[in-house]
């Protein structure tokens, strides 16, 4: 019955919370840079707009392509909140984020299919982290499911600081944001348009933002995931987090310009290497 | 239908303009003007685009370019004119190689005067061009249920 519930709530609140974080976060930005901002519902009226434009399909497949997109992203996000497995969880987020680079591949654009590419580089360069934070997980409580997880006595993060610092640095790819903005580009938009979301206008784009919307939230409560226990207020405590890591998230985004993905590359998996792997080796050390 | 209203986004291109009025566009995104606040966003994407904002003349080689974006662009869209220049060719319009302003290539819905057009006029433009979007948002919703 909890898991129910859980599902229903992430498919009614996920948009919301979702939308409300991308609108503090362009407030936030704006703030940051000097500037007033646009409201903090701005992202809730772009949507809306892009659902009343006119829609120009390039081919169908892409429309088709895209709804798996969401749909997936939102499975993942409802296994995850109802305490799925983790490893499937991140299966089927890889899963999403394959059906929207074969959405950008479908169209013709050079610009559209350069930014699936960087998208793939992307992958290359956060997937062992993803993995990694999987295992981690197990090996510091015994179990793959996330119910269990996060019904421990102590919360993961004692057993796990190296594995946090790794996924928080490659959230920094998963949320988009700069220094590795690479494959939609969401400021430097005249480099190569907008990258994967080129080819995607109206209300196909309404659908992408909207499955971003529900990935954020679904990141943020892995985030979240590494400060949850048996304790109630734990649940304030991972609340907390979130809130302060996309505030990092965002500064980051501000203060960096876009890198090269060979940069991208060497700098995740050296990070990945030196906090994710040394955390795990010393954990089976010690166990 | 006031969902257009709030979210109009931009694509900004330079005809043949002396790059005068394009710094004046850039400008309403600094701080001071900071058209971000009326959820304006500056894309670079035809297909995202609300508002088709050009700067400068046509000439003969930048016409087939600025068509194919309007056609690009999906509906509703209008058209924004800034600058003289844009307007009806300002002063390079006896060039031998300028067809005019903008109008020689695309219905215009707005022109905004000046040289360089100054960024409150441009935010002046681009908020009457917000109220065309809803009209023409209208008309086109009319339309569809005559079908």
């Amino acid at each position: 019955m909890t898991k129910i519930v859980a599902i229903v709530l992430y498919i009614v609140l996920g948009p919301i919370l979702g939308g409300l974080l991308a609108g503090f976060d362009r407030v936030l930005s704006a703030r940051m840079q000097g500037r007033k901002g646009p409201p903090l519902l701005q992202p809730f009226y772009d949507v809306r707009k892009l659902f009343a434009k006119q829609s120009i399909a390039v081919n169908h497949v892409q429309n088709f392509l895209v709804g798996g997109f969401f749909i997936f992203v939102v499975f993942t996000g409802c296994l995850f909140f109802s305490g799925g497995d983790l490893l499937l969880v991140f299966f089927a987020l890889t899963l999403a984020a394959i059906f929207l680079i074969m959405a950008a591949c479908s169209a013709n654009s050079p610009f559209s299919s350069m930014g699936a590419q960087r998208e793939l580089m992307q992958m290359m360069a956060y997937e062992p982290m993803v993995l990694l934070v999987a295992i981690g997980f197990y090996m510091s409580t015994g179990s793959f499911a996330v119910s269990d997880i996060a019904k421990m006595d102590y919360p993961s993060i004692v057993n796990l600081p190296g594995v946090f610092i790794g996924f928080l640095f490659i959230l920094t790819i998963k949320l988009r944001k700069s220094p590795y903005d690479l494959s939609t580009s969401h400021h430097a938009h005249q480099e190569m348009v907008k990258g994967l979301t080129t080819e995607i206008s109206g209300n196909i784009l309404g659908f992408v933002e909207l499955s971003h919307w529900y990935e954020n939230v679904f990141l943020l409560g892995i985030v979240g995931l590494f400060f949850m226990y048996s304790a109630w207020w734990s649940i304030i405590l991972a609340v907390a987090v979130c809130i302060l890591s996309y505030c990092i998230e965002v500064f980051i985004d501000m203060v960096f310009p876009r890198v090269k993905w060979e940069f991208m590359l060497k700098a995740t998996w050296l990070v990945t290497m030196a906090a994710g792997v040394l955390n795990l080796v010393f954990l089976s050390a010690l166990k | 239908m006031k969902s257009l209203a709030k979210s109009p986004w931009l694509l900004h291109y330079d005809g043949s303009s002396c790059n005068g009025c394009d710094i004046e566009v850039l400008a309403c995104l600094t701080p001071i003007y900071d058209v971000e606040r009326f959820g304006v966003i500056n894309t670079g994407n035809p297909k995202h685009a609300d508002i088709f904002l050009i700067t400068g003349g046509i000439n003969t080689q930048n016409a087939p370019i600025v068509k194919k974006l309007y056609e690009t662009m999906p509906s509703p869209k209008v058209v924004v004119a800034v600058g003289i220049c844009a307007s009806d060719g300002g002063i390079f319009k006896e060039c031998y190689n300028i067809n005019g302003g903008v109008d020689t290539a695309i219905p215009v819905d707005i022109y905004v005067p000046g040289c360089a057009a100054r960024p409150e006029a441009i935010i002046d433009g681009v908020v009457k061009a917000v109220g065309l979007l809803n009209e023409k948002r209208n008309a086109m919703k009319a339309e569809a249920k005559k079908k």
